[in-house]
């Protein structure tokens, strides 16, 4: 006979950890401030979080490079600048109705941005395969250097190249067009960003709790016992790092959106290190750590920058209390120590 | 024959470490690597993993010559190391550190959980809040993972609390039953001698003596095993 269960079974409800309450609590805020401040027509504080967001999106690559892969790159303004480049020159050749390239075949631009991201990212794996293949042999503070150096050549290049504005940078007259929604609305783009922010977190983290995630940890805690178990660290490092550009490429793509602006500031090294202050700020490895980091960033640098232009030696004190008193940064205050707990 | 090694020599820079060790493992078959400190024994299982490069010799695995080959091609061939010092990854929970070197084959996390129960409570634990018998069974069972055709072990009860070091011995002893092949190293003979079914010894980083455990006499342990 077969036995059924009749009585029904207690429904239990996943207890949510500190770090997820706090991940929601984050989000929500980002979400409700600029719906808020639209519904009142102050716009201006839309835009505020939309850059918060793209920053956060920038922070969310590096983060999985320095937070999953142990390689501490600082050279990621040359994807976010890529990106933004990318954007520009499309926008720019669509406005002006000229070709990008004629040989071996022709490429024009374009101003819808579905395309553009696509392009953006693509651009940005391939340049990271090309810097990463060479940097990836060094560690520590020769990898540091390295990607640096990367980046300031990027930089110069993009400096002494005349057709796309050289030092001036380009200017992008009309905002690039989305299929179905108004990308021009104020509101509009920050939640195309936002949704962009929800969905690069979602894949990190997928991708932190895959194996490929375990091994990209295991490769740079011991890459000799990832290789004495069947793997080789290399590939895995390269993928790693080449993810994380990709993302810090879109950022950038959307940077230059919200501005109508790139410019070889996108490219130059104290933005790879805004990037990283964004990361180290809200906490290393923690999901939505780039998020509060940025937002602290882009608070500090705006409501203290109106007192003074002299906001950075606050910004320089938190974060020498975050690396002195609080390595887990502002997520790691609020919600604990990382994982497994 | 499954592990052919002949005639090895490494050098650690300017340092010779190995003079010329052989040492052949057939299929399941365990034999032990016996000899004192310094004498070799874990530069043989680095160089045979081809964590260090020999500078001489050959080495022959299921066929493939293992020389220069990168270390994880030889692990993807059947090696599976457990390192001395229980290895694991400290930042990555007992599941991740299974998961992350798992390979298609006979061993499978319910395999694994059998022969360990105590890892399957602590699944989601991260691997450094485990007590020194856990990681080593962890070490173990990650080298498991990769489905291996000769597991090597590293002085894998160095270390442990005697009620944890028996459990790992009866892990090996179930190992072997099943027929895994097995290159060990390990200090307590009481434990080894018996499983194992060959011995080689190491002396100055040469293998000196190879044969069955029992015909061991006690002359050559006093002499080349300092008991």
């Amino acid at each position: 006979m077969q036995r059924t269960d009749t009585a029904p079974k207690p429904v239990s409800m996943p207890k949510l950890s500190r770090e997820t309450i706090v991940n929601i609590v984050v989000m929500a805020i980002l979400l409700a401030v600029p719906l808020w401040a639209s519904s009142i027509g102050e716009d201006y504080y839309v835009n505020l979080a939309s850059l918060i967001t793209i920053f956060a999106i920038a922070g969310v690559g590096l983060n999985f490079a320095i937070g999953q892969g142990g390689m501490v790159s600082f050279g990621h303004a040359a994807f976010f600048g890529i990106g933004g480049y990318t954007t520009g020159i499309a926008a720019f050749h669509n406005f002006e109705e000229t070709l990008f390239m004629s040989m071996p075949f022709a490429v024009s631009g374009t101003n819808q941005m579905l395309i553009i991201w696509i392009v953006a990212m693509a651009v940005c794996g391939i340049a990271a395969l090309a810097i990463g293949a060479i940097s990836l042999r060094t560690e520590g503070v020769y990898f540091i250097m390295i990607t640096l150096a990367f980046a300031q050549m990027i930089y110069y290049f993009a400096i002494s190249w005349p057709a796309y504005g050289g030092e001036d940078g380009l200017s992008i007259y009309l905002r690039n067009e989305l299929p179905v929604v108004d990308a021009e609305s104020a509101l509009t783009f920050f939640l195309v960003c936002f949704i962009l922010l929800l969905g690069v977190i979602f894949a990190t983290a997928r991708l932190s709790g895959s194996r490929f995630g375990a091994a990209l940890g295991t490769a740079h805690m011991n890459g000799t016992r990832l290789a004495t178990s069947g793997i080789d660290p290399f590939p895995i490092k390269l993928t790693g790092f080449v993810i994380s550009a990709m993302i810090t490429g879109l950022a950038g793509a959307l940077f230059a959106e919200l501005n109508g602006f790139t410019g070889p500031s996108m490219l130059s090294w104290q933005r790879s290190g805004e990037i990283m202050v964004f990361v180290i700020l809200g906490g290393v490895g923690r999901l939505c750590g780039p998020a509060i980091g940025a937002a602290v960033f882009v608070l500090l640098e705006t409501y203290i920058g109106e007192w003074t232009e002299h906001w950075q030696l606050l910004l320089g004190l938190a974060l020498l209390g975050v690396v002195l008193f609080a390595r887990g940064g502002v997520m790691g205050m609020i919600a604990g120590s990382a994982r497994h707990d | 024959m499954l592990l052919k090694v002949n005639g090895l020599e490494t050098h650690y820079g300017a340092a010779q470490a190995l003079f010329g060790v052989n040492l052949t493992v057939s299929e399941g078959e365990m034999v032990a690597l016996l000899g004192r400190n310094g004498m070799g024994k874990t530069t043989t299982i680095s160089s045979v993993c081809q964590m260090v490069t020999p500078t001489k010799g050959t080495i022959e695995f299921c066929g493939h010559n293992l020389n220069r080959m990168p270390c994880h091609k030889a692990a993807r061939l059947g090696l599976g190391l457990v390192p001395e010092g229980r290895r694991c990854f400290p930042n990555l929970s007992v599941l991740e550190n299974l998961s992350a070197a798992a390979r298609k084959g006979a061993w499978t996390l319910g395999r694994i959980y059998d022969l360990f129960p105590r890892l399957q409570e602590r699944k989601s634990q991260s691997a450094n809040t485990l007590s020194g018998g856990e990681q080593q069974m962890l070490a173990i069972s990650r080298a498991l993972m990769t489905n291996p055709k000769l597991l090597v072990l590293d002085e894998a009860t160095e270390g442990l609390a005697p009620l944890v070091r028996g459990e790992i011995w009866q892990a090996i002893a179930r190992l072997k039953q099943e027929g895994l092949s097995i290159l060990i190293v390990d200090k307590t003979l009481k434990e080894l001698l018996p499983l194992a079914d060959q011995a080689v010894i190491l002396e100055k980083g040469e293998s000196v003596w190879t044969g069955r455990p029992d015909t061991l006499t006690e002359e050559m342990k006093d002499r080349y095993l300092g008991l």
